[in-house]
Order: C-alpha cells, then structure tokens, then sequence
C-alpha cells in the first residue's frame, strides 16, 4: 500500500511491537506527529518535559521490560537534548531507537533553521546511527535499527529522517521482525573453561548487566549452585542474582562489600559473567584478583583483556554459554564456599547527628521490608544510587533501574517514568538526591501530566554529597560549591504546585507511617517524599578510586 | 608490551559516513594511525582501507575488536605475508648545480619526472615504503619544497 514516510515509521513500530513511545514534538516531526495523531489507538505517545526526560524514560521502559525502548524528538536542540539520554544507554548497554527528524534533505548541511547533524554528533554514542535521504530505504533501515539495537551487545539506535522523507510517498508492505540465532561458542573457549572450573577449590562468580540483558538469571543460579561458588553482582548485575540467597555476598567494586572484596582475594578462580570490568570496580587492575585465574564470559570480545588481562575468555551470549557450561559441570562440593558466606566481616560504621537521626540507609531498609523486595528502584546518581544499590535486596533482573556506565544525575526521574508505565503492575520507586532531583524535576509534570503512579524519594542533606565525601577524604575538606544550603527548596509547596502529595521524613519515627501513606498513593497516583538527613552520612564501605580492592574503608572520622 | 607497526586490512562498507566513524573510534580510544589510505575495490559496495598503527599486541587486538563492532565494518586483517606499495609525489629544487645529480638518484630509484620548471623538478615513485623512505632521504640535500606521500596500500600473498 502507498503510504507517507511518516506512516511507514509508525507502521515500522508497530511490527517491532512498540505501542509505547516517548518524544516531544517539533518542526521537523510534524508530518510524524501527525501520523501519531491518527494511529493514536493503536500506539500510545508520552509527551515528557523535555527531551532529555523522554530519552531517560524510553531507556528505563526498556531496562524494566527488556523490550527495545522508542523515543522521538524534532531535529536541531530537540536532537541534542537526547545526547545525554544516548550516552546514558550506550555505556549500558540498553536498546533503544531514537527516531530524530531533520530538515528537508535540500535544506541539509547549509546551516538551516534548527539544523544539526545529529548522526554526527552522536557517532561516539550510539552503537550505529542512519540518515535516510531515500524513502525507498525508510522502512528497512528502521527494521534495521531495531534489529542493531536489540541484537548482540545492546544499545542505542538513531535514524535521523528529513521532513521530506517523512513527507513523501512510497509503498509499505509489512514485515515479521527476523530474530538473530545466537552466534556458536567456540569448542576449544568452552573447554578451557570447563577444565579451570573443574579444578578450582575456590571459584568466586562475579555477575554483571550482561546477565540481565541476556535473560540468563536463570542460567545463573544454576551454574552458581554447580559450581557451589559465593556470587557478587556489579552495580549493572543488581538483581541478576536473588540478594536474599545464601550463596550472595553483596556488591563488589569501589563501594562492595568487605566480605566480596574478601573473597576477591582469596578466590582461586574469578568467573566474570556479562561484565566489562569496569574500573569502579577492579580499582588497580594490576593486583586485581592476583591470587587468582580469570575466566571471562561476555557477548562482546573487545571487552576481553581491556581493563584486566584474563586467561580464559568465551564469547557468546552468556544465556547461551551458561546453559552450556551446565551441562557439562560435574557438581562441585567446595568447603571454602560455606566458609566465607557464613563469616561475619562486620558492618561499616555510619555516623549521623542528633538533630537529624533518619539514615538513608535505615529508610532504603524499611523500603525493601515493606515492598518485600518486589519493587523497580530507579536511582539518580551519588549517595542516593549506591544506598539504594547496597540496602534494598534486589529478588529479580529489571528491578534496579540505574545509570552505572555513564553516570549521569537527572536520569532517575525520566526512567522510573518509562519504567513505571512497562510495568504498570511494580511499586516504582526513585532514589534521588536533592542534588540530583533539581536536574531534571521538570519530569514531575510528566508524571502529573499522564498520572503515572511513581514514587519520588528525595533525601535531601542538602549537599552533593557524594563529591563532598571525595572532599572529605582527597581534599582537605575543601567543601567547594557543594554545599547547596541556599537552596531553602520547600519541597511540599514544590510539589503541591504539580499537584503532588508530599510527605517529609525527618524523625525515625516518620519512616514506616509515611512510606506505607505512599506505597498506598502510589496504587493510583505520583507521590513524592522528602527524606532530611545529616549531610555527613558517607557510603561505606569505599575503595578509593585506583586502589587496590583490598581493606575498604569503613569508617570515616568526621572530626579530623 | 613491545609497540611496532602493523598493517591492517579493513574492509567497509562504501558509504560517506564511514571514514568518521573510523577515524573517531581511533582518536577516541586513543590508537595510533600512522596513515590511512581508503579507496573502492572490486566491489562498488566496499572500500578498503588501509591502516597503518603503532601498537602493542594488546591494543591490536583491541584495534580488531573495536573495529569489528562498527556496524560498516566487514573484516578486519592484520597483513603478515602482503605485498605492501606507496606512492610519493615529490617536488625537490633543480639548480642547474644539482640537476645532474637529482636525475641520477631518480634513475637509480626509477622515479619518473611528472613535471619540470625552471628551478624545479616534481617526481613520481611507487614502491614499498622503505625504499621511499631511503629515496627521500637521498633527496633532502637539494630541498623537499613540498611532497605528497599515499600512505601504504597492501595486499596479503595467496
């Protein structure tokens, strides 16, 4: 059938199954907005406050459904404002198509009106991006940019499409997604492998996002319970592996675990398993795990031997690997195992003041109690995303929704968004800090907007205080511009103008009344918490950056 | 690790967007390029490119990995057994004094005069770069006013 572009990118959604997309209009989506418009029963269109939000969200759709996530914005800023969103999902790895518009293709490259080249700038930040100036090849090149997002290692997708394009006519006849089969793993990779593990006393598995992204958790528990090894997931692994099992040990990297650090060193075999090894966590990569071997499983080869220099590498999709490997494994009984999950390497001591008594981590605690560990915990960037990482114990992949790779403070709001409306059955929660809750509170009228029930937990000590924490310990206490007492945000009025119920926590007796008010709310609407804590809390334990991944931290003295 | 230069064949698609994508994922990793020649091959779809890099054997086969996952990236080969060629353009000063030995040093090379003036002479050589690199060093005495050089082109032994 003869149809317009626009009514080709719609339709090209539709087969992929995206009913959801994020985006914000402009002049150069018009002719797409307008096919929107008319297909609006069958696809549904969430306009955020900003593009950045609408990139933020489509990414935590994705990461909480594991389905490729859709966002869409005009050419010019409406194409830069994704930058941050497409790096965000590019460092990890989550598939998402953005789908920019531009100006008409006799307009391009003579400096139009908000014009940009777009597939320029985001080159270094996107797994591959197109231009297409031939409606011809519409169609085919955003069934390509699904299958590129969604396939192998996952990531970010942008088709940029002239108002022209969208414009012209041309015939569409629709297509079945083809699903890639799983590359072969190579024999000799697998049976290297095999062999260290068979002759491991001690192996350790250490999990990350690849997990996830593979769908393996399954595969997982059970090569964890073959091998009888310890398991410590990474920042990206949250909840790869059931934190309530025995056999877990908690995070390991720059702010892990004592024990997981412990059993680093005293490991004989490190497996890593969809990881990529990223500096946060093996610290000084020359002594990383030295007493060890390394076998390193990942889709992605060139993360083999980049950060750390491993023996043993397979390369597959790790779903495929582990279900492989277990197969083979002859059950192992390893007496070293039971050892380290039953010894107590005690708590990190946490200081707080009389004046403010509620500690974020006893709020993130009673949060995980009261939501029985089923929740999706979004997280901003700093304190608020390592507390949420190291006290709410994560039962399933999709439930930790959380910029590891890039970093990027403002991501929390949007993705809890996104993740909220891909599974409307969760609890959302999002982790914030005051810092990073003014970035991009702009989104908290999406969630009015669209009334999407989310929970917006802001602790607030009223500092950036995890770049206070590094001031504290690496420069002298220097305390430069992150003090943010002039701020005087009041958070109920803040809310109320967006039509938010808002609920303070300030004494320890507030915590459990006002998280259940809000899980209540939060069956049909927004609602927002302000969590006042001591702005000397730190997150402990902590390796400093560069330093070998031994004795963390684990108390800091404030007086000094 | 010992860092030397090795030759890569780098097979891609033939699309405008490509050499960017090359180039930047070189700067950004911070790999070195010692030169870089692309052009179409037997296939209008695919170019070839040539790149020459200083590496260890470690940011080789990162150089490999990096590159095959580009999307317009086809294959990658580290050429061992090649016949490997460049081709300089050079323009050198041609005094009346140096004429004679300028034109001895092109005959030994067998370097083609492309095109004389009065003070000047530009020359044309083809060869593996090693013989380039010693033709020009027999040039410099009469001053090197301006040169090309094609960066190595290379293709491996059956």
């Amino acid at each position: 059938m003869l149809l317009s572009g626009s009514d080709i990118i719609v339709e090209c959604l539709l087969e992929q199954g995206a009913d959801t997309v994020f985006g914000y209009p402009g002049g150069a989506v018009l002719n797409i907005y307008d096919s929107l418009y008319k297909y609006s029963d069958k696809i549904r269109h969430i306009i955020t406050a900003h593009e950045q939000g609408a990139c933020h969200a489509a990414d935590g759709f994705a990461r909480a459904t594991g389905k490729t996530g859709v966002v869409i914005a005009t050419s010019g800023p409406g194409a830069t404002n994704l930058t941050t969103g497409l790096a965000t999902a590019y460092m990890d790895s989550i598939p998402l198509v953005a789908i920019t518009g531009n100006v008409s293709t006799n307009l391009l490259g003579l400096d139009s009106f908000q014009e940009v080249d777009i597939t320029g700038v985001t080159m270094p930040i996107t797994k591959h991006n197109f231009i297409v100036k031939d409606i011809a090849e519409l169609a085919d090149t955003l069934r390509l940019a699904f299958d590129i997002a969604g396939s192998g290692r996952k990531g970010p997708v942008l088709v940029d499409i002239p108002k022209d394009i969208t414009a012209a006519k041309f015939e569409y006849a629709p297509m079945k997604p083809i699903g890639q089969a799983p590359a072969k793993i190579d024999e000799d990779e697998l049976n290297t492998a095999l062999e260290l593990i068979e002759h491991s006393e001690k192996p350790y598995i250490y999990a990350g996002g690849g997990v996830i992204s593979a769908n393996a958790e399954g595969e997982l528990k059970t090569f964890a319970e073959l091998c009888d090894a310890p398991v410590s997931c990474s920042l990206m692994g949250q909840g790869a592996y059931d934190q309530t099992d025995r056999r877990y040990i908690g995070m390991l990297g720059m702010h892990g675990t004592v024990k997981a650090a412990a059993v680093l060193n005293s490991c004989d075999l490190f497996i890593g398993v969809g990881t990529r090894f990223s500096d946060r966590v093996i610290g000084d990569p020359t002594v990383f795990g030295k007493n060890a071997k390394f076998i390193h499983i990942d889709i992605d080869p060139a993360e083999f031997n980049k950060n750390v220099d491993v023996g043993c590498t397979v390369k597959g999709d790790v779903k495929e690997v582990l279900k492989t490997l277990c197969a083979k494994i002859t059950r192992k009984k390893c007496p070293w195992t039971n050892e380290v999950i039953s010894k107590n390497f005690g708590e990190p001591v946490q200081k707080g003041t009389d004046a403010l008594p509620v500690t974020p981590q006893a709020v993130i605690t009673k949060l995980d109690e009261l939501t029985n560990g089923n929740a999706v915990i979004a997280t901003e960037v700093g304190q608020n995303q390592m507390w949420a990482a190291q006290y709410y114990k994560f039962k399933e992949p999709r439930s930790f929704i959380s910029s590891g790779g890039l970093g990027t403070m403002g991501f929390g709001l949007g993705a809890a968004l996104g993740a909220k409306i891909g599974r409307p059955d969760k609890t959302v929660v999002n982790v914030a800090g005051d810092g990073s809750f003014a970035m991009n509170l702009n989104e908290l009228i999406t969630a009015c907007a669209h009334n999407i029930p989310i929970i917006e937990m802001v602790i607030n000590n009223n500092v950036l205080g995890m770049v206070r924490q590094w001031q504290r310990l690496f420069y002298n206490k220097h305390f430069s511009q992150t003090t943010l007492d002039a701020r005087h945000i009041n958070y109920a009025k803040l809310g109320e103008a967006f039509g938010i119920q808002t609920f303070v926590i300030e004494k320890n007796e507030d915590i459990e009344p006002v998280l259940k008010k809000a899980l209540e709310i939060s069956k049909s609407a927004p609602v927002m918490i302000e969590v006042r804590v001591d702005r000397d809390i730190n997150v402990l334990p902590m390796i400093p950056a560069g330093k070998p991944v031994v004795d963390p931290i684990t108390e800091i003295d404030l007086e000094v | 690790m010992h860092e030397q230069e090795y030759v890569l064949s780098v097979k891609v698609s033939n699309n405008n967007g490509v050499l960017p994508r090359v180039g930047g994922l070189f700067a950004r990793r911070g790999y070195s390029i010692k030169s870089l020649n692309a052009a179409e091959t037997e296939e209008p779809d695919i170019s070839r490119l040539t790149i020459v890099v200083s590496a260890d054997l470690r940011i080789l086969e990162q150089i490999k990995n990096q590159l095959m996952k580009l999307y317009d990236v086809h294959e990658v080969k580290i050429l061992t057994d090649a016949v490997t060629r460049e081709h300089i353009l050079i323009r050198a000063g041609n005094s009346v004094e140096d004429r004679h030995k300028i034109s001895e040093i092109a005959n030994l090379y067998r370097a083609k005069p492309v095109d004389i003036a009065a003070d000047s002479i530009m020359l044309e050589l083809t060869g593996e770069p090693a013989k380039i690199d010693s033709f020009l060093n027999l040039l410099k005495p009469f001053g090197i006013i301006k040169m090309v050089r094609s960066g190595i082109t290379a293709l491996e032994r059956d």
